[in-house]
């Protein structure tokens, strides 16, 4: 049994990672502009007062962008990040094999789930929730997904008078189709078995081995 | 402390890595040196516990040598496998070597399948990081997977062999170290299979640590894949297994509220880094249906109807229910060795130390209060499993130690394995070189001597083996201590055999100069404790008389006695009345309220006596975190935390003292048992308890009160919060979900739960592991080490054992000397005359009772049974799966009959604690009778 070992050897543990918060760099640019001599100073002011007085003005005569929302809708793109969905497989079963992906990558943290598994093997969320009233749609969720089973989508109508109903669980986010993604089968690439797919059978698979065989 | 050998200090050599000079110890592997430095090297098969084996060719590394022209010459070699020297040079981040470690996991990641999401081991999976650690990103390789099918291991180990970049680890653990013999490599080239012949339960009692030392998703934790989180989200606390007397230390997960998983904790001194099934799996009773979660009242108490449906109440009002019931009557208290030694000491303020009675069995009661005299007796020194490693002759006697104090069996294995020995000394192997000193310590004789009553799986590793009844081996064992030293009695009318064996082990025994006995409670024998004792005093005295005189005496014998549960020894300790005297004043009616303490009383005393207190109903509160006949019966229940929900103190079976912590808040109505009984003392007018804010507050009374727990505070550091007061955060910085768990219920966003008890914050604002000090921080984690193989950058590696603090504190070797203890004498020979003695079978799953309320524990242990050797048999006409029916003067009970052909003739095998099984105190005498047919 080794005794003490010396101290040069133990790696240095630093002791405060981060570097202190301060103000200072918040006020600097503030501090600075207050030494200048003061006629100058009055005589921008009042020069950049009236060119903004002079845009605004201009702007009255430009077209309008307003829509009249909701007798009128506007064009969301697909790709819009609006309300999120949990989409399933081409063959109808549920993408999402809770995997944490994107409850681990949300900023706010408004993501949590708990993971399960069938008889057969198959990974899939025992609940899913969302509260919405923390999402900030950033759809890092969806980057994070590896399975695109968390979508989002150009619907933005979730208003709600109360925030409780802003809580969204599976039932509410489980929608019937692929989504944006019709094609991608996760558990086919998949080396885990499940239910009606067994060693061997995923894409790019060979057979499982006989360990007992000594052949080349 | 640990281990008592004062090695010589380590030889400081200048090593050359990436062009600057480092200091590093001598005879240390490169690898080892380099990640101690703080370097990043990507390695798979070195193990700080198994060594190096070069296996994966993974930390490849640009190593100098001089020819004997003197010319600079230098090619790509493996650090791991490279010894620390004068001079040696290396450069890590060499061109040549970064393309080779890319180019190795890229091969090992052909096959590799796409799983990460749905593979356990992501996020802490060491594949993962020197996958990212290499930049191995781009899967290049278009060609076909090979694929194996998996096995069916049992309740407890997942087996997903597709995931396998053969670094042997696993074989390595379970077959060199732990003696597994039902799993292995299997097949050639690149169809290496790792796993048992065939589908099946693994037989090894370590299984779990596979686990653990696969760096892959290939072997995970069972139980916990069907409740599954990411060690991102997973809040921890270091913790002290529950489940026998050793007190190994451990790592508790928890989510959701819910405890999910058990991982060993490093510690230098008790369990370094492994665990038992035992311990990581039988935690489930925490989580059980049969929790205690509401406080109830009996409604006649709270002016209703007597005897109705006793009524859930608020905690307050059961309080003052309780107070009311205590106040003014003469109170006794049931103490409890798996409660903490707060609980403990609280119930004894609060029925007083005259009223306090020990709640444990009388047999245990005995050998424990042996165990803490033989502490005390100046000639020896109570050892831990750690000195195992220094001890050079090991003998057990009377333990069954796989069965019951777990560790002490893979500890055992492991010294084995690892101890040195003079081939390797003479040809410079080091410890590491895992694959240079397993092919010698195969063809080493054993150094492991093992006298039972019954056979036992170390058997198999032992170098000779003894078997016959627990008065046979004491007089064995006092047989030894004559042959050792003459001083010490001899044993009158030994057979031929017997003396053999005596003088043989004897010789083995003071060979050399650390020998170490192994005994404990488990046999209920308490001359043979005695004996060991005696034996271990005898050999330390012929240790001295040889090298007296010499400068260089290195002559120490150590005894490790194990203790049966958490607190025995803490409860022991403590001090109180037995069990039975309890029950007697209860009898008596000399009590008017019995408050018991989280317990099972029906494994303590004979069911007649038990039976009689529920027949008597006295006014009783209990204080119980699960449900059993007293708790239905008893007038005021409160639901107590279990260890994974309080801050308390054990004191394990060489009396260290440490710390366990709550991983999760209590939840409803459930508090610390000592929280419980603090109220009540507030209640009923008592001073102290006032102050009680936090267990150091309870702890600080008790050691004011005795002397003897003096120190027991510095098990760990206070709950006022670690460095700059500031606490340990439970919770990793990528703790998720924070603002969706409670959305269910309440969008309002509770704040984290206060944790007044402990230095840990139930928060992921805190000291993250790397600020934590070492005996709060429960998990590793470092930026690109995600796994546990980042152990090393805590400076943690076993082979380097300098900067890990001990874990707690030892208490009996501050004690006052005690008297040196008399021998005992010797019983006569047993002689088998138509009654049988029945002696202990302890079984790893069955004997311990909060382990079984683990489904997959509980799986794996036996129907009811009574164990009878062959010639028994015979004797009864009983075969395999008859009925036999057991007399006792005071019981009478029927079990089927199980051949254990090992038993010596007369005697009886009764196992310990399981369930179907009536208690017994043992060793016993009895009469065993063939039944025709159970009625
Ligand atoms: S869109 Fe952003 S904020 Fe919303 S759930 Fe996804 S990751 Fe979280
Ligand atoms: S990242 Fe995708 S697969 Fe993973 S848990 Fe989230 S939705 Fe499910
Ligand atoms: S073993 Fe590691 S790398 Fe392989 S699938 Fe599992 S998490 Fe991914
Ligand atoms: S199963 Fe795990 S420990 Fe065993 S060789 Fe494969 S990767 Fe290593
Ligand atoms: S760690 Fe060095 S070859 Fe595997």
């Amino acid at each position: 049994m080794s005794p003490d070992r010396p101290q040069e050897l133990r790696p240095r543990i630093p002791a405060q990672t981060h570097p202190p918060l301060t103000t200072d760099v918040v006020v600097t640019g503030h501090l600075a502009r207050r030494g200048q001599p003061l006629v100058p100073r009055i005589g921008r002011t009042v020069w950049s007062t009236l060119v903004g007085i002079g845009i605004v003005i201009s702007h009255a005569w430009s077209s309008r962008d307003t829509v009249q929302y909701p007798e009128e809708m506007t064009y969301l793109p697909p790709r819009y990040r609006g309300r999120i969905v949990l989409s399933r497989d081409p063959e109808g079963e549920e993408r999402c094999v809770a995997c944490y992906l994107c409850s681990a990558a949300c900023p706010v943290d408004c993501i949590a789930l708990q993971a399960t598994t069938d008889e057969t093997g198959r990974r899939y969320p025992e609940w899913f929730r969302i509260n919405f009233s923390r999402c900030i749609f950033c759809g890092f969720c969806e980057d994070a997904c590896p399975t695109y089973a968390i979508q989002l989508t150009p619907d933005v109508e979730m208003s709600e008078y109360e925030r409780p109903n802003m809580v969204y669980e599976k039932e509410d986010l489980l929608i019937s189709g692929p989504g944006k993604y019709h094609t991608h089968d996760f558990y086919r690439v998949a080396g885990l078995a499940i239910g009606g797919k067994g060693k061997g059978e995923a894409e790019n698979e060979a057979p499982p081995r006989d360990v007992r065989d000594l052949l080349p | 402390m640990s281990g008592g050998r004062a090695a010589a200090p380590p030889k400081l050599v200048t090593v050359i890595i990436d062009g600057r000079e480092y200091q590093a110890e001598e005879g240390r592997n490169m690898l080892d040196v380099a990640l101690s430095l703080g370097f990043d090297l990507p390695f798979f098969c070195w193990h700080p516990v198994l060594g190096s084996i070069g296996a994966c060719r993974q930390c490849a590394v640009r190593l100098y040598w001089t020819d004997r022209e003197g010319n600079e010459k230098s090619e790509i070699a493996m650090a791991c496998m490279t010894e620390a020297q004068e001079g040696t040079k290396m450069d890590i981040f060499d061109a040549d070597a970064i393309r080779f470690r890319a180019e190795m996991i890229e091969l090992m990641m052909l096959s590799h399948p796409h799983d990460c999401p749905v593979c356990d081991e992501g996020g802490e999976c060491h594949l993962q990081d020197m996958t990212v650690m290499t930049g191995h990103s781009y899967r290049r390789y278009r060609g076909r997977k090979r694929t194996f099918e998996n096995q069916d291991l049992g309740p407890f180990v997942t087996h997903e062999l597709n995931r396998c970049i053969t670094c042997y680890r696993c074989t390595r653990f379970y077959n060199d170290y732990a003696g597994g013999r039902d799993f292995g490599v299997f097949g050639l080239r690149n169809q290496v299979y790792f796993g048992r012949a065939e589908s099946g339960t693994l037989e090894s009692e370590f299984s779990g640590n596979l686990i653990e030392v696969c760096p892959t998703g290939v072997f995970d934790d069972k139980p916990f894949s069907h409740r599954y989180s990411r060690k991102w989200d997973l809040q921890t606390a270091p913790s002290v297994c529950p489940d026998c007397g050793l007190g190994c230390t451990t790592t508790l997960s928890s989510r959701y509220g819910e405890l999910r998983r058990v991982q060993g904790r490093f510690n230098r001194d008790v369990n370094k880094m492994f665990l038992c099934d035992r311990g990581r799996f039988g935690f489930e009773f925490v989580n059980a249906p049969e929790r205690v979660r509401t406080a109830r009242v009996e409604p006649g108490l709270m002016g209703g109807q007597a005897g109705g449906q006793a009524a859930v109440m608020n905690g307050e009002l059961a309080l003052d229910a309780a107070a009311g019931l205590l106040r003014g009557r003469r109170a006794i208290g049931f103490g409890s060795p798996r409660a903490s030694l707060e609980a403990n000491y609280a119930l004894r303020a609060l029925v007083g130390p005259a009223n306090f009675y020990l709640g444990m069995s009388d047999g245990d009661d005995r050998l424990v209060g042996a165990v803490l005299e033989i502490a005390a007796d100046p000639r020896l020194r109570l050892g831990s499993a750690a000195d195992i490693h220094d001890a050079d002759a090991v003998l057990v006697l009377g333990e069954d130690l796989t069965n019951t104090a777990p560790m002490l069996d893979l500890t055992l294995r492991t010294w084995l394995h690892l101890r040195p020995n003079a081939v390797e000394e003479r040809n410079h192997i080091r410890r590491w070189n895992d694959a240079g000193i397993t092919r010698i310590k195969r063809r080493e004789p054993s150094a492991l001597w093992i006298a039972t009553t019954h056979a036992t799986k170390l058997d198999a590793v032992a170098a000779e083996t003894h078997r016959a009844a627990p008065d046979d081996l004491v007089r064995l064992a006092l047989a030894i201590a004559h042959e050792a030293d003459n001083e010490a009695p001899a044993v009158p009318g030994l057979g031929e055999n017997e003396l053999e064996v005596a003088r043989r082990w004897a010789a083995a025994l003071s060979a050399g100069d650390a020998p170490l006995v192994v005994a404990g409670c488990s046999s209920g024998s308490l001359e043979l404790v005695q004996a060991a004792a005696q034996l271990a005093a005898a050999l330390r005295r012929a240790g001295e008389r040889r090298d007296a005189g010499r400068a260089d005496a290195a002559a120490r014998a150590t005894l490790v006695l194990t203790v049966p549960e958490p607190d025995s020894v803490g409860l022991k300790l403590l001090g109180g009345g037995r069990f039975v005297q309890g029950l007697a004043a209860i009898a008596r009616g000399e009590a008017e309220v019995v408050v018991v303490l989280d317990n099972d009383l029906d494994r303590r005393a004979p069911a007649l006596l038990v039976d009689d207190l529920v027949r008597r109903r006295p006014p009783m509160i209990a204080l119980a975190t699960l449900e059993d006949r007293l708790t239905a019966q008893a007038d005021v229940v409160l639901p107590t935390a279990t260890f994974a929900e309080e801050t308390g103190t054990w004191v394990n079976h060489e009396g260290r003292a440490q710390r366990y912590f709550a991983v999760q808040p209590p939840g409803e109505d459930v508090r610390p048992a000592w929280r419980w009984t603090r109220e009540l003392l507030v209640r009923l007018g008592h001073r102290e308890a006032r102050g009680w804010k936090t267990p150091d507050d309870v702890l600080a009374a008790l050691e004011m009160e005795l002397p003897r727990f003096a120190g027991v505070r510095a098990a760990a550091p206070a709950s006022t919060g670690g460095r700059d007061a500031r606490k340990v955060a439970r919770q990793p910085l990528r703790f998720s979900g924070r603002t969706a768990v409670d959305a269910g219920r309440t969008v309002f966003e509770p704040g984290p739960p206060p944790d007044p008890d402990s230095p840990l914050a139930y928060s992921l604002e805190g000291l993250q592991p790397s600020q934590s000090p070492p005996e709060l921080r429960a998990r590793t984690w470092w930026p690109g080490w995600n796994s546990n193989n980042g152990l090393h950058k805590f400076g943690e590696e076993l082979e380097a054992l300098g900067p890990a603090r001990p874990s707690g504190v030892r208490l009996l070797d501050a004690g006052p000397p005690g008297r040196e203890l008399p021998s005992p004498s010797a019983p006569a020979r047993f002689a088998p005359d138509g009654d049988v003695v029945l002696v202990a079978l302890h079984l790893i799953y069955g004997s311990e009772p909060l382990s079984m309320y683990t489904p997959s524990v509980a799986g794996r242990a036996p129907a009811p049974f009574i164990g009878l050797g062959d010639e028994d048999a015979q004797r009864l006409g009983v075969r395999e799966g008859d009925w036999l029916r057991l007399w006792l003067p005071w019981m009478d009970a029927r079990l089927r009959c199980v051949l254990v052909p090992s038993l010596a003739t007369g005697t009886a095998g009764v196992p310990v604690g399981l369930p179907g099984v009536p208690f017994i105190s043992l060793p016993a005498r009895a009469r065993l009778a063939r039944l025709e047919e159970p009625s």
